[in-house]
């Protein structure tokens, strides 16, 4: 009982709470910056992969390709000490920013690059899948309208794929959100290298001198309902979406019939 | 490039060669064990989800957004420490493969269970029709069926926890990315960054690639294969 009491008192200490929000708000804010970088990336990505088909350009689709294939099959981990080794840092961010040291800054770029670099991969292939989803008729039907190629995707083709895609790309922000985590293993600042963290120095928090199994339940049981709490919501609006879009489909269906 | 050109790097490797296949070794058998822990957690889960009975499809559900939401690291953390502070520790590879099958038993639950609710509903009633028990309309009616919808993204699946393995890295695990990290810091082999993660990432990238190509030409084929016969439902459907 006293262990427990001990390991509550861990996360109701006011300073220890702020320092694991923060922590949460970095995660959050780590995960949308590279899912909208790599929405950017990976929409160029997705586009010379499925359009560059004609002579010369074709050595482009197959960087793309080849781009999109090797980090679709190695895992993060690799990218992340890659990047600590061989990406460089920009000079301006070598000092104290958002609260941090210049050694965590130079560390939360790095790693955030890699995240960057594996999400963009995952995500061309969903921009992909919402190109592939847009009816060829629409490319012939801009082409009759007098549209360059240009147009024909900004205009017609760009926006129906996205709309296609707004389910799965949610699901990506959920799926990046707990590779964020993986940035755990070389202790950038986020969620679960504080919790880590913390655990490591419990027993200075808890009042007994020792870590004991239930810090450890308390700390990553509190970790799991912050990351549950956040992923719960997005997957929930995923499915409302889901359900929306298959809805109006089956309404489509029927009047076609 | 830390060493990409450097012989005496290359050499390093080349002379420590066993240490990455034993790396690979260990990664293959955590992926191993795990995924057959994952099918029978994902089976059974997937059956729970579509039995009809509202207690077993709300475990089944619970299970699969409590696992599915959460990531696998912390997971991982979870249950090595729980185990190592109250004195049960399990070794680092069982603890990995634990949580890899429960990891990846929500993803497959999920897969099963779509596969089971492709197979149209008359097959369920054609089977309860012809007296067969519950056991007997799933595992030779309607099981059957949907293994060729659950095949191609299991495949996916085998390629994910390939690359989660990954993940044994924080709890000082010895799969490959472990290994190769040890290795690229370790004192006596150090420095060569470039050529030790360059053939790490071609050892994962010879694994996965086939994998996951095979997955999406599998899936693209069902897809092809679907739309022609769905057509014809349809049209079946629209003349009765």
């Amino acid at each position: 009982m006293e262990t427990i009491r001990g390991s509550i008192a861990i996360i109701t200490n006011k300073a220890v709470l702020l320092y694991l929000l923060k922590g949460v708000a970095f995660t959050v804010i780590i995960a949308l910056v590279a899912v909208v970088i790599g929405l950017l990336f990976g929409s160029v990505l997705a586009l010379v992969r499925n359009y560059c088909n004609s002579g010369k350009t074709r050595i482009f689709k197959w960087l793309a390709v080849a781009y999109i294939e090797i980090f679709r099959n190695t895992p993060l981990l690799l990218w992340i000490f890659i990047c600590l080794v061989f990406c460089p840092c920009p000079g301006f961010l070598e000092r104290k920013l958002f609260g941090l040291s210049s050694a965590e800054v130079k560390l939360l770029f790095k790693t955030s690059v890699a995240l960057i670099l594996f999400t963009s991969s995952v995500i061309a292939e969903i921009v992909r899948g919402g190109l592939n989803s847009v009816a060829q008729r629409q490319f012939e039907a801009g082409h009759s309208q007098g549209f360059g190629i240009v147009q024909i995707m900004v205009y017609i083709i760009l926006p129906q794929a996205y709309r296609n895609i707004v389910p799965t790309l949610l699901s990506q922000v959920i799926t990046t959100i707990k590779d964020s985590s993986y940035l755990a293993n070389v202790a950038t600042i986020e969620l679960m290298a504080r919790i880590k963290k913390i655990l490591s120095s419990a027993q200075k928090y808890n009042g007994l001198g020792t870590v004991n199994v239930s810090d450890v339940f308390v700390l990553f049981g509190f970790a799991c309902l912050i990351y549950f709490a956040i992923n719960f919501t997005i997957s929930f609006f995923v499915r409302k979406l889901q359900k929306k879009k298959s809805d109006t489909v089956s309404v489509g269906r029927r009047a076609e019939a | 490039m830390a060493g990409l050109f450097s012989a005496n790097a290359w050499n390093k490797i080349w002379v420590y060669r066993e240490t990455f296949l034993l790396g690979l070794k260990n990664t293959a058998i955590s992926a191993a064990f795990g995924l057959l822990l994952a099918l029978v957690i994902g089976v059974l889960l997937g059956l729970f989800a579509t039995s009809g009975k509202r207690p077993l499809a709300v475990v089944a559900r619970i299970y699969v957004e409590f696992i599915q939401n959460t990531p696998l690291l912390l997971q991982m953390c979870f249950l090595y420490y729980a185990l190592a502070f109250s004195g049960h520790s399990l070794g680092i590879l069982v603890t990995g493969i634990l949580s890899l099958g429960i990891y990846h038993g929500a993803y497959v639950a999920e897969v099963v269970r779509a596969g089971i609710e492709a197979v149209p509903k008359g097959q369920f009633e054609a089977a309860y029709s012809q007296g067969f028990g519950y056991p007997g309309r799933m595992f030779c009616i309607i099981l059957p069926q949907s293994i060729k919808m659950i095949l191609p993204p299991m495949v996916n699946q085998v390629v994910n926890i390939f690359k989660n393995t990954s993940c044994l890295y924080i709890v000082g695990g010895a799969d490959l990315i472990s290994i190769t990290y040890s290795f690229v810091t370790g004192e006596s082999t150090g420095g060569a960054y470039a050529p030790a993660y360059l053939v790490s990432g071609l050892l994962f990238f010879l694994v996965c690639c086939p994998l996951s190509s095979l997955a999406s030409m599998w899936e693209i084929s069902l897809k092809k294969r679907e739309g022609r016969s769905g057509g014809m439902d349809k049209r079946t459907e629209r003349v009765a």
